[in-house]
């Protein structure tokens, strides 16, 4: 057991934190599974609008890895399978029946091999829940991961709290953590808060891990950071695993069942958030079910797109939806929150009294611990060429250098990548250095598109 | 913002002055925050921007300027003979100031604006922020007697040569406003440099009246303290500090330079770091030449409290050598690259009579070596990476 303290990093003051309820939402109408939410996946379908499928009947499957599929949360009827540029699959749309029919998985009841968990979690669609890195995307289960990393503290920004979460179901997520241990040569690694007192005794009394202690602010909670200082990753073929609380309970529940249940726990928050709770709801479900009022029809609620942003996951790596879109696989959380509407005059040069920044030059900086602040969707500034430096190491708790990492990438240098640490890293890393860049630098974008050349090429 | 809208039409695509689009993108962003929305990455941006970071270093500038102003118009009536108090007023000072600082401004925004905005639109990016503080900074470094010729040569030089064939703001190897000041230095030295261009007068200068910079004078003493010969000369360490002296516009009140730099250290725009080591860098050097100077005459018997304050060593550390862009970008590397400014600036300072603005050419210099003691230092980093790769 280690026990970290980080210093570096930020901590987003943002308004719209949810409250610690949980309301039960109905089986929703429809859930899509979004083959864009799965990293390194080319899909290939294997339903037609029409068909019906049972819960665990798989969707489609990864065309370089036919063994790896991805499943129907509800039993239905498969609705519409949405395309975009090139008739590439964005969404395959399910509409429930309401029923419960689901797939049968057999699991054996003799101590279980890891091949044996393998085929089972594969079978059941639950092996994409396990991210690797390098590349930060969906396992191979060809591999034996050196280690498994699980973090049950998220310090994006409103993110959903996992202490709360885990309540009721400490025993699945043991169940889920003595089976993914057996995927490892290594060990499987737990990271609780070091700071925090209320830890759930799931996390901090689980068994078969190595539990970690680590504290900071954001990013404090990202795997990445804790893999760095805990086991780093030496090159291209150190594979480490990474999986959520949210999966390890998921798998869990699987191998307790003999089945897949999809019901999940998302939280909704941000500054344009009505109710701003946590729900349990199914995977792939409608977001709009989660944010919307009981006592408004869909139509009436329909706000105007201009002025609200929906976003699955937080703020700073989440993907927009639309108010009725749906929950990305692996998110936690849905924020609202409102976009940029207005011009203003001379924005640049006001003192900056409801303005929340990293950088020193605005007065809210004054009485910023105590104030939580609305925060728009505004770029608040034209794209430069890289300028500052030195702040950008301040929000990246690693020893690296992100800045000189993204030039080599745009310069396509492949041995300066690997050399500056881009096996390290995933976007959420540096998704703190993106926000605080005054040349309002793509950072995310940037770093993915080395990965992908470096996976090519290198 | 109606009108803006209006306008806005005809400089879009399509429109009959689409290809002046960066012209109007500037003053529309000049005037209002863009209402341009996050699309891809990040939601949510810092509400920090590249045009507020270069509005802070002006902010932090323009005590210097003020009183820069106030200076050249003050050493004008004194170079007339004229009494402080009773035969000009203070007013008379700042009206005399402004009219002789005041063209040398609006040449460098004008001249260097043109520059920017020529690349701009055939480059079809956005006009860059970069020329907003450079064209402030660079009537800060000139004597106020600079011809107005001379100085727009030289910021087409700065921006064009210095900047913009690199691939503008963000891509320059060196800092815009010294390559300026350096081929004004190179090209025309009998406008910087020597004793009669910093003060302004007219044709009746009062023969008594010398106008030679404490360097100047530093440099030239034959016998007796040097720190003696300075002050009968005028320059105390006071004088020098506070800066009622000849000198380059902005450069002569170390006390407004260095409250400048204290504003830019609080609200994080400048680098500590490099500033701090500047002047510890300076120290050393010159506390070594003090203990080697041969005798109290000699420049090398100068302390550090008087480099200091004398010719541009606060201004560019404060304003020059913290340049983010032409610095290093390695915080370590930041501690060697200001030591070394420090160093060189006195070391070029008092060896080398040629000359006697030392601080320019270290920086410069430094400049140049910037990416070197990056690649030092990432090279460390890259190498601490793979002797973990190789376990």
């Amino acid at each position: 057991m280690t026990n970290i303290k980080l210093k570096r990093g930020y901590n987003i003051n943002l308004q719209g934190e949810a409250e610690q309820k949980i309301l039960n939402l109905p089986l929703p109408e429809k859930i899509a599974i979004k083959p864009t939410d799965f990293t390194g996946i080319k899909p290939k379908l294997c339903v037609e609008v029409g068909d019906k499928v049972k819960i665990g009947t798989p969707l489609f499957f990864s065309k370089e890895d036919e063994r790896i599929k991805f499943v129907s949360t509800v039993s239905g009827k498969v609705e519409e399978v949405v395309r975009g540029e090139r008739r590439v699959i964005q969404a395959v749309i399910v509409k429930s029946d309401g029923k419960n029919d689901y797939e049968k998985i057999k699991i054996p009841s003799k101590e279980l091999t890891k091949h044996d968990v393998i085929e089972i979690l594969l079978k059941s669609g639950l092996f994409p829940c396990f991210i690797q890195r390098p590349f930060a995307k969906v396992a191979s289960p060809d591999d034996t991961p050196r280690d498994i990393f699980i973090s049950t503290m998220d310090t994006a920004p409103l993110a959903a709290d996992w202490n709360f979460i885990i309540k009721g179901q400490e025993d699945s997520f043991q169940t889920g953590l003595n089976v993914i241990k057996k995927l490892t040569s290594g060990k499987a690694h737990l990271v609780i808060d070091g700071k925090r007192k209320d830890i759930s005794e799931a996390f901090s009394k689980a068994n078969g891990v190595e539990i970690h202690k680590v504290s900071g602010p954001h990013p404090a909670g990202n795997v990445g950071i804790h893999i760095h200082h805990i086991a780093p990753i030496r090159n291209r073929n150190d594979i480490v695993w990474t999986c959520s609380v949210q999966s390890v309970i998921l798998i869990g529940r699987l191998f307790e069942s003999g089945r897949l249940f999809p019901e999940i726990t998302v939280a909704v928050a941000g500054s344009y958030a009505k109710n701003k709770n946590y729900y349990r709801t199914i995977l792939g479900a409608s977001a709009y079910s989660c944010h919307c009022s009981d006592d408004m029809s869909m139509d009436a609620y329909r706000p105007d797109h201009s002025k609200v942003r929906y976003i699955s996951g937080n703020v700073l790596t989440g993907r927009e939806i639309d108010f009725d879109g749906y929950i990305g696989f692996y998110d936690n959380l849905i924020t609202i929150i409102p976009e940029r509407e207005n011009w203003e005059f001379l924005g640049w040069l006001m003192p900056g009294f409801r303005k929340t920044s990293f950088h020193r030059t605005f007065v809210s900086k004054l009485f910023r611990s105590k104030f939580k602040f609305v925060q728009t969707t505004a770029m608040s500034g034209g794209n430069r060429p890289f300028i500052i430096t030195g702040d950008f190491e301040r929000v990246l708790p690693m020893d690296l250098y992100p800045v000189i990492l993204m030039k080599n990438i745009i310069t396509k240098d492949i041995e300066k990548m690997e050399g500056l640490g881009i096996y390290e890293l995933a976007e959420e890393d540096v998704a703190l250095c993106e926000y605080i860049d005054p040349s309002k630098n793509e950072f995310q974008k940037i770093l993915r598109e080395g990965m992908e050349l470096i996976e090519k090429e290198g | 913002m109606g009108s803006f809208d209006n306008m806005k039409k005809h400089f879009e695509k399509g429109g009959k002055l689409e290809k002046l689009y960066p012209l109007y993108e500037m003053f529309e962003s000049m005037f209002f925050v863009t209402d341009k929305r996050t699309i891809t990455g990040a939601h949510i941006r810092d509400h920090f921007d590249i045009k507020r970071l270069m509005f802070f270093v002006i902010i932090a500038g323009l005590p210097a300027l003020i009183f820069g102003m106030y200076n050249a118009g003050y050493q004008y009536y004194l170079s007339q003979g004229l009494t402080p108090g009773s035969q000009f007023s203070v007013f008379d000072c700042f009206l005399q100031g402004a009219y002789l600082v005041i063209p040398l401004i609006i040449i460098c925004y004008a001249v260097g604006g043109f520059w920017e905005i020529l690349f701009a639109v055939v480059r079809k990016e956005e006009v860059n922020e970069g020329l907003f503080v450079t064209g402030f900074l660079v009537p800060l470094i000139v004597p106020p007697t600079i011809p107005w010729w001379q100085l727009a040569v030289a910021i087409t030089f700065g921006v064009v040569i210095g900047k913009e064939v690199f691939g503008g703001t963000g891509m320059n190897v060196f800092n815009p406003a010294l390559v300026t000041r350096a081929f004004l230095f190179f090209a025309y030295p009998a406008s910087i440099s020597g004793n009669g261009v910093w003060i302004f007068s007219d044709k009746t200068i009062v023969d008594s009246f010398t106008s030679a910079t404490p360097l100047a004078v530093a440099m030239d003493v034959s016998s007796g303290n040097i720190i003696d010969v300075l002050a009968a000369k005028g320059y105390s360490w006071w004088n020098m500090f506070t800066g009622l002296i000849p000198g380059s516009i902005g450069e002569t009140s170390t006390l407004l330079i260095l409250l400048g730099g204290i504003f830019l250290i609080i609200t994080g725009v400048a680098s500590w770091r490099i500033i701090v080591s500047v002047f510890v860098g300076g120290f050393i050097m010159s506390s070594i030449l003090n203990i080697a100077a041969p005798s109290s005459s000699s420049f090398m018997a100068l302390p550090f409290s008087y480099h200091m304050v004398m010719g541009g060593f606060a201004f560019g550390a404060v304003f020059m050598a913290t340049d983010p862009v032409s610095g290093t970008a390695t915080n370590v590397g930041k501690y060697f690259y200001g030591f070394f400014i420090g160093l060189l600036a006195i070391l070029i300072r008092v060896l080398n009579p040629a000359y006697p603005e030392g601080m320019m050419l270290a920086i410069l210099f430094m400049n140049a070596f910037a990416p070197l003691i990056d690649h030092i230092i990432v090279s460390r980093n890259i190498r601490r990476r793979m002797k973990r790769a190789a376990n």
